[in-house]
């Protein structure tokens, strides 16, 4: 099955950090990407740019609204994200649980949705 | 030919949880074998009075089942999905052994008791599926609507299937990160029965039943010292089941219950699973609170109680759950052994914890222990403290009981 784990933290801990210790932990997070990749579980992923830098954009009668900001304002914000393959969700659970910012944020785990077929 | 129909209830109590969950593991998929499981039961009604019972009834439910799981799955056309399911000759399954019947019980367990399901629905589908309850009796024991409760079992099976929350054992190694959720279920469900948070009745023998039995069979299928522990104190607990309240319902309190009252096979056998557990190394909490039960059982009264050693316990179990519930309930122990007044010291150390002072409980101690210091003003204080917090019928009459008579002594 495929799962997306959806990184989020509390932005303002990565910006109390020393550069060292920014460094570090995104070193951290290559390795565990070439950790997952090597054991078949890493299908893609990215982490993104911070909450300020978000567009939430929406369609009401046809009208494209453009607004400011993530969609909603959460203590967490969105960080990144995992496409990982696993047998099934305690897989999932425990390579999520490896995420190095699992250990100051959370890791949300759902599984993907496939599209019906072409009709 | 059988045609009474006592026979089939009893089929169906006797296998219908071990096909289900051996169905569920076949079919991948809770409602379908539920469905296929009726379809089985059914087929066995009509066909056994007049071809015979089976050799192992169980296998040719199982069997009987698997197949119109299949055909089920056919006709709604999902065989796409379903796919690597259908390609499995049902003929060729193998006669499943008593071992397979047995990890299925626990592939079953671990699933309804899986962390990543709410805890409410833990509870839910655990009595439903592993105690073979329909909704509206667990729904009647756990003082909900039916409809809510049925909404929250389908909820519960859609996040299974569509989450991929696995039909199976955790590994060795996840045991120990896994265990104590399910141990954590089970004694819910014993709670459930034993003391409501509200309703008028203190003890409901069946749910405390349900939860000792699943234990027992845990024990067999898992022998783990942690749940030899549980079932223990389950045991002892439930030992004074018939001591806790008197003819008109109302509470009796441990010091004043009529020892005599306890359930000696309880007991006995409460300090059998209680001593299997202390053979297996850590002491787990459920091992620590049986022990402490144990003390309480093996005494004549609460005087002749060791308190010192429950104390010594007390400080084993805060070691592992810093809680303020269980330094609550060490400082009582300990104003059992020495004085009201080192009790009292304790509690008020602990006044601080938000938790604490929202509990009845920690009032109702403090009242207590005032009582027994012959503070009469602080005690009736407490106690009209406790009061308020208090749920419960027999436990808020009790409270007011102790305030009446603190009014006579006065």
């Amino acid at each position: 099955m495929k799962y997306v784990a959806l990184v989020y933290y509390q932005e303002s801990i990565i910006n109390a950090m020393t550069e060292q210790e920014w460094h570090d932990l995104n070193q951290e997070c290559v390795a565990g990407v070439e950790r997952l990749t090597s054991q078949g579980h890493y299908v893609t992923g990215q982490p993104l740019q911070p909450v300020e830098t978000a567009t939430t954009v929406r369609v009401r009668d046809e009208e494209v609204l453009i607004s400011d900001g993530p969609f909603a304002e959460t203590k967490e914000q969105l960080a990144g994200f995992y496409l990982l393959e696993a047998r099934q969700l305690n897989e999932a659970l425990h390579l999520a649980s490896r995420i190095p910012p699992a250990r100051f944020g959370s890791i949300e785990v759902r599984p993907v949705r496939e599209l019906p077929p072409i009709d | 030919m059988i045609r009474d129909d006592a026979w089939i209830g009893q089929l169906y109590r006797q296998q219908s949880r071990r096909v289900l969950a051996t169905l569920i593991r076949l079919l991948g998929d809770f409602a379908l074998a539920e469905e296929a499981m009726q379809e089985a039961f059914t087929a066995a009604v009509r066909q056994w009075p007049d071809e015979g019972t089976p050799e192992n009834p169980t296998a040719w439910l199982i069997r009987t089942g698997h197949r119109r799981g299949i055909d089920q799955i056919r006709r709604k056309q999902t065989a796409r999905q379903h796919a690597h399911l259908l390609a499995d000759d049902e003929d060729a399954l193998p006669e499943p052994g008593e071992q397979t019947f047995q990890d299925d019980q626990l592939r079953l367990l671990f699933t309804c008791c899986h962390p990543a399901l709410p805890l409410e629905a833990r509870v839910a589908l655990t009595l439903r599926e592993m105690c073979g309850l329909t909704t509206e009796q667990v729904a009647r024991a756990l003082l909900q609507k039916p409809a809510t409760l049925a909404q929250r079992i389908v909820r519960a099976k859609k996040k299974i299937l569509l989450a991929g929350i696995p039909y199976e054992v955790p590994e060795p190694k996840e045991l120990p990160e896994r265990l104590p959720g399910v141990l954590r279920v089970i004694y819910l469900v014993f709670n459930e029965g034993y003391s409501r948070s509200d309703g008028e009745q203190v003890v409901d023998i069946s749910l405390a039943a349900e939860a000792i039995r699943l234990a027992q069979e845990m024990a067999r299928l898992l022998p783990e010292g942690e749940v030899f522990g549980l079932l223990a104190l389950m045991l002892l607990h439930h030992s004074r089941r018939h001591a806790r309240q008197d003819s008109a319902g109302e509470l009796i309190i441990l010091e004043d219950q009529d020892r005599t009252l306890w359930k000696r096979e309880d007991i006995h056998s409460g300090l059998q699973w209680l001593e299997a557990a202390l053979a297996r190394t850590p002491m787990g909490p459920y091992t620590l609170q049986a022990s402490i039960a144990a003390a309480h059982a093996q005494a004549d009264s609460a005087q002749a109680t060791d308190w010192g050693r429950v104390v010594r316990l007390y400080d084993a179990l805060y070691r592992q759950q810093p809680s303020p519930i269980i330094a609550l309930n060490r400082a009582v122990a300990v104003a059992m052994h020495g004085s009201p007044a080192q009790g009292l010291q304790l509690l008020d150390e602990l006044a601080s914890e938000k938790v604490v002072v929202g509990y009845h409980l920690f009032h109702a101690a403090r009242a207590d222990l005032h009582r027994r210091a012959g503070n009469v003003d602080e005690a009736r204080q407490c106690y009209q403290r406790a009061l308020p917090l208090v749920s419960q019928g027999p436990e808020q009459r009790f409270l007011e009981r102790r305030l009446a008579e603190l009014a006579h002594s006065n």
